[in-house]
């Protein structure tokens, strides 16, 4: 055996081992968490946690306020972005000039690449009395600012990159003679796009949301910045709540606290099961949708 | 269709002055070379905290980018059966979509348990489990884009699967690579959740692996509610995204530049 060979082999086994990381670091986590949740599991089954209300730590640990709060956040920062986002990516690819394009294409990326922390501190600076003195008013609430709706909002602009610069890709990698053909028939440029476009891109447009979704769901810095942080179920849309991740950051301090830490961390279970069925979900999608819209 | 371009590029325009017209004016030589003063909340700098995001996003990006090459590059046809890669890169997009606080409490727990606490190293640690998968993904997109006459070229010389990676496939991805580094290493410097109790508060400048450290992204997380705190906070938030800026401006000059030396 020579010393390349043994070169190669070791390397291989090395490659092997970092590859292999990733997959015990998988479980590592998962069991970890599971772990960790034991003695909340104890204290109350997992329905009971999943379903009551209120959250009052150390006595009650009902998630479902934080629950219907997570899923308002989210729900409403994704109807802000899907539309807005899906419309940009299709001017970026389709409509605009050359030149355009490659001016908004940079700002797409800076804009993805703006820390948490920042869109946090923006909202909290900006949209928070925006939405005090201007638009609760306007819907004849009386609201502080630091609400489900702001949290929504500052979701929606951190997802916006995400989801256009992949549906961008996506309508990009469509075929240029399928849009011909389209167009010889004498398709309208815009029904086109609808009927062509859309289409051959779905799965890259489904898969797009999915990690946009993935983003807003489990945002825990920019949401506890600008959320109010009341644990109780919403009354409106300009009433604080608390989501899931926004809990997180307080375990810090509360880790000497058994039982609530352990709460935490079943949230932080939750959270990570939940990223993984829509992840599980979004590969047998695309799978499906690539099935039926091949081109 | 105009209307939400607007609206995209007017929320960048609207956070980049917001940033700007607020923490501007705040920065000063004193807050960019000073620790924070015992005495009196409103003198002193942030110096501490823009040492202790470099010591921790710095050496994270390395690991990462060596644990990332690695896997990306096993994740090729010529090492791994598909399903096993496959296996692999619905993991690593799991692990991407996991909320970097989980990550934050996971490494949190595991030094407690090694009876470490807060300190730099769990941060750093913390920091290189966030960034894995970011870097692998961006390395693995850009290691199916090398052509496989290439590959079959250097094979047809004899050199083994393992040369062939390191020589030629690392060389002709490496535009790709260094972008997937860089977009990593932003991640990384800008992310507050996993960081959060994983490296603790202090003022002093960390001497030691095991100290404990200030961050950016912390900095700006306890300060800037409290009236006292907030110069320093808004002035944490300009320097945080000048780095960030720098930082995407330039991957773009670093990758056209590289790009010359790839074979087409």
């Amino acid at each position: 055996m020579n010393k390349r060979k043994l070169r190669d082999i070791i390397g291989t086994k090395l490659m092997l081992i970092v590859t292999l990381f990733v997959f015990i670091l998988f479980f590592l986590i998962f069991f970890l968490l599971i772990f960790g949740s034991i003695s909340v599991l104890e204290h109350a089954s997992i329905g009971e946690l999943l379903f009551s209300s209120p959250w009052n730590p150390p006595k009650n640990f009902g998630l479902a306020p934080i629950i219907i709060a997570t899923i308002l956040v989210t729900g409403i920062a994704l109807l802000i972005a899907i539309p807005i986002s899906l419309m940009s990516a299709i001017y970026i690819a389709e409509y605009a000039p050359r030149r355009v394009r490659q001016i908004i294409r940079p700002f797409i990326d800076v804009l993805a690449g703006v820390p948490s922390i920042v869109y946090g501190l923006c909202a909290y600076l900006f949209l928070v009395p925006l939405v005090d003195n201007y638009i609760a008013p306007w819907f004849g609430v009386r609201s502080t600012g630091l609400c489900i709706f702001t949290a929504a909002v500052t979701l929606a602009v951190m997802v916006f990159p995400i989801i256009i610069s992949l549906c961008v890709e996506s309508f990009s990698a469509v075929p240029l003679a399928l849009k011909e053909a389209s167009l010889s028939v004498g398709a309208t440029k815009w029904e086109t796009v609808k009927k062509i476009v859309f289409r051959a891109s779905a799965p890259g447009i489904l898969s797009a949301i999915l990690l946009g979704f993935g983003r807003a769901f489990g945002e825990t810095i920019a949401v506890s910045m600008v959320v109010g942080g009341v644990p109780s179920i919403p009354e409106s849309l300009f009433s604080p709540g608390k989501t899931l991740a926004s809990l997180l950051p307080r375990y810090g301090e509360l880790i000497t606290i058994p039982l609530e830490g352990s709460a935490l961390i079943l949230v932080a279970l939750v959270l990570f099961i939940v990223v993984f069925l829509f992840n599980l979900l979004g590969i047998l999608l695309l799978r499906k949708a690539k099935k039926r819209w091949s081109y | 269709m105009i209307i939400s371009v607007c609206i995209v590029l007017g929320s960048l325009i609207i956070i980049f002055g917001i940033v700007t017209f607020n923490g501007a004016s705040y920065i000063s030589i004193e807050m960019v070379t000073q620790t924070p003063n015992p005495n009196d909340a409103l003198r002193g700098g942030i110096l501490n905290s823009i040492i202790g995001s470099m010591l921790l996003a710095l050496p994270a990006t390395g690991l990462a980018f060596l644990i990332g090459l690695g896997i990306a590059l096993y994740l090729q046809k010529d090492f791994t059966p598909s399903w096993f890669s496959g296996f692999i890169r619905f993991t690593l997009d799991v692990l991407w979509g996991i909320p970097s606080i989980v990550y934050g409490i996971f490494c949190f727990t595991i030094m407690l348990y090694f009876g470490l606490g807060g300190s730099i190293l769990a941060g750093i640690f913390a920091l290189t489990l966030l960034e894995i998968p970011i870097i692998t993904r961006y390395i693995d997109e850009a290691i199916k884009m090398v052509p496989k006459g290439l590959k079959e070229g250097a094979y047809s010389l004899g050199s083994t699967k393992f040369e062939t990676s390191m020589k030629v496939i690392r060389k002709q991805a490496f535009p790709g690579i260094l972008s997937g580094i860089l977009l990593g290493l932003g991640r990384g410097i800008g992310d507050t959740a996993s960081i959060l109790f994983t490296t603790k508060a202090t003022n002093r400048i960390p001497t030691s692996l095991l100290d404990s450290t200030d961050t950016l992204p912390t900095t700006i997380y306890h300060s800037y509610q409290l009236p006292t705190g907030q110069p320093k906070a808004y002035a944490a938030a300009f320097i945080l995204l000048v780095i960030v800026l720098c930082i995407s401006i330039l991957s773009r000059i670093l990758s056209k530049k590289f790009t010359k030396h790839v074979i087409k």
